[in-house]
């Protein structure tokens, strides 16, 4: 019989602030250890938390987005642990009353089958800080820029059934973030992070007991840790074991999951409501305010692609998956044939992009040089082989679009007398295949649009060649 | 509910609190009347009674998302017992 895989996500996005949760410390990245601290980050006695305007805001949006109840008053919670890169001795979260209810996520599958994976909550709490084991002997030493950062815990119901539906969910949820921009979505500096919680089970049957995944920073870890889980739990409990219930740590070097040495009571986190801060209410103003500010969301651009552009879903989907892709081809898109421009993005550009190991955020060709690109095919100033020895040349050179057709002269040829003249060149330069053409080897045609092409280095139209070809081979 | 010396010793770990074990029997004694006093409240009806995250009856008033610390590592980190290359020194900690 069946094992069915049970998996939950709890994902941790890093709010996008210029400031702290509960401090005015900037939260930039990579500045030198602790420069970015005062006394309420470091827990100085005396100093009191006051809430950042910005993270709760942020909070509402994804709120929004996900359809979520958002609780009018919500609570803020301390969860008790001694660890050093923690200085007060416990994190500030959320506990009983979230600032985010439930929500869900409808996730794109193959096939175009979609799924829709329940959100259970989003609460507010700060991150810890760094702790560096490796520079001094026998001590640790503690970087705090990063406590106090914002952060939303957004947790997802065990609704998914696979790995496959696992990953699709956290690449809706990353694209959804960086949409909202609500998140920069980094997952290499742990600004999105993902832990994961898997149980197997019968089909139909109560859940299993379940393993918690730590340190999934990529989709692609994400997948092979669940898979090697999957493995796991299934040898253990189809040779009769049980499964422990426990925090287990993914090594990529390895491709293994392995227990964490489990701290002592680490469950035991004794939560109570912070008497440093107030009940935090949402006033409707504030919501308002919010929703007003909210971009177009990847699944109504994807529908208005689909309708403006006539994309297939597909297509439509590849290129809304990321806010800066999808500004990207409308820019491409306007005035030029949406499908043509989406083969130019999704094709050349694209590809282009993955060779060079360059993000599209960084793409070296403006999306207004490729329209112009893109356009000159259609006025057929160029063909689309030509495009793309241009398209080349601006990707890894740069240059004007116009300029690199004019300076090595690749303007496309649309005279019929100078093609019929090459034409004629071509076919009476050869008899043989011309007669053999004739005698039904149609095949031969081939040969000479390429001999027709090559003698026009490539610059002769197409179509206009072959109409041509024919017409003169035909005539004898 | 009965506070036996063994949940005093998990609680006291809990906490990092070092309790000599000649305490441990005097703690559990006042622990079990705090718990005492506990089950006497739980006695009184409270449904329909909102939970009472704070005794102030305020909310949680909001600072605007600009940056108003500058680094101060120097006169911070003054106090701390060790320090190196701007990093708080502590006792080895591995996972």
């Amino acid at each position: 019989m069946d094992w069915e895989v049970v998996i939950g996500l709890e994902v941790h996005a890093q709010l996008n602030t210029a400031t702290k949760i509960f401090c005015g410390c900037p939260t930039t990245f990579g500045a030198e250890p602790n420069t970015h601290t005062c006394p309420v980050c470091l827990a100085m006695p005396g100093a009191l938390p006051v809430l950042n305007a910005a993270a709760v805001d942020k909070a509402i949006a994804l709120g929004l987005a996900i359809g979520a109840e958002l609780n009018r008053r919500s609570i803020f919670a301390r969860k008790n642990y001694f660890y050093p890169d923690l200085p007060k001795g416990y994190q500030i979260s959320q506990y009983e009353l979230p600032v985010v209810g439930r929500g869900s996520l409808t996730v794109q599958l193959a096939d175009g089958v979609e799924k829709v994976v329940g959100v259970t909550r989003a609460h507010l709490e700060e991150d810890a800080g760094k702790s560096l084991h490796e520079a001094f002997i026998g001590q640790s030493g503690i970087d705090l820029n990063r406590a106090g950062t914002p952060l939303l815990e957004i947790v997802s119901e065990p609704d998914m059934r696979s790995s496959v539906e696992a990953v699709a969910y956290l690449k809706k949820l990353h694209a959804l973030v960086r949409y909202l921009d609500i998140c920069d979505g980094n997952m290499q500096e742990g600004s999105f992070r993902c832990d994961a919680n898997v149980s197997l089970r019968r089909p139909g049957a109560a859940y299993g007991t379940r393993a918690e995944i730590k340190n999934l920073n990529s989709f692609r870890f994400l997948e092979k840790a669940i898979e090697y889980e999957i493995v796991r739990q299934r040898d253990i409990l189809e040779s009769g074991g049980q499964i422990v219930q426990e925090t287990r740590l993914y090594d990529a070097n390895r491709d293994e999951t392995r227990s964490m040495r489990s701290k002592e009571e680490a469950n035991d986190y004794r939560y109570f409501p912070d008497p440093d801060l107030l009940p935090l209410v949402l006033a409707e103003s504030r919501i308002e305010r919010v929703r007003d500010t909210l971009p177009e969301l990847p699944d109504a651009k994807r529908a208005r692609f689909m309708r403006q552009y006539a994309l297939t879903a597909y297509d439509a989907g590849v290129l809304t998956a990321g806010r800066v892709l999808a500004d990207c081809y409308e820019q491409v898109a306007a005035g030029v044939d949406g499908k043509l421009a989406a083969n130019w993005v999704m094709g050349d550009l694209l590809g282009a992009l993955n060779k060079a190991g360059i993000e599209i955020e960084d793409c070296p060709v403006p999306a207004e040089k490729l329209r112009l690109l893109v356009q000159r095919i259609e006025d057929q100033t160029i063909s689309g082989k030509i495009a793309k020895e241009v398209f080349e040349e601006i990707f890894y050179r740069g240059g004007e679009v116009d300029a690199i057709i004019d300076s090595r002269g690749l303007r496309q040829i649309t005279d019929g007398a100078a093609i019929a003249a090459m034409v004629d060149t071509i076919v009476t330069a050869n008899p043989q295949q011309a007669a053999d053409f004739r005698a039904g080897k149609d095949k031969l045609l081939g040969f000479f649009v390429g001999q027709v092409m090559k003698a026009s280095q490539g610059k002769a139209n197409p179509d206009q060649v072959n109409a041509i070809l024919l017409e003169r081979l035909q005539k004898g | 509910m009965a506070f036996d010396q063994d949940s005093v010793r998990r609680t006291a770990h809990l906490a990092r609190i070092a309790l000599p074990p000649t305490e441990i029997p005097a703690v559990a004694d006042q622990l079990e009347r705090i718990m005492e006093l506990v089950e006497e409240l739980r006695a009184i009806g409270t449904t329909g009674v909102p939970t009472m995250a704070h005794p102030l009856d305020l909310d949680q008033p909001l600072r605007p998302d600009t940056v108003g610390n500058h680094d101060q590592r120097e006169v911070l980190m003054a106090s701390a017992p060790a320090a190196d290359h701007g990093l708080f020194l502590v006792p080895k900690v591995i996972e």
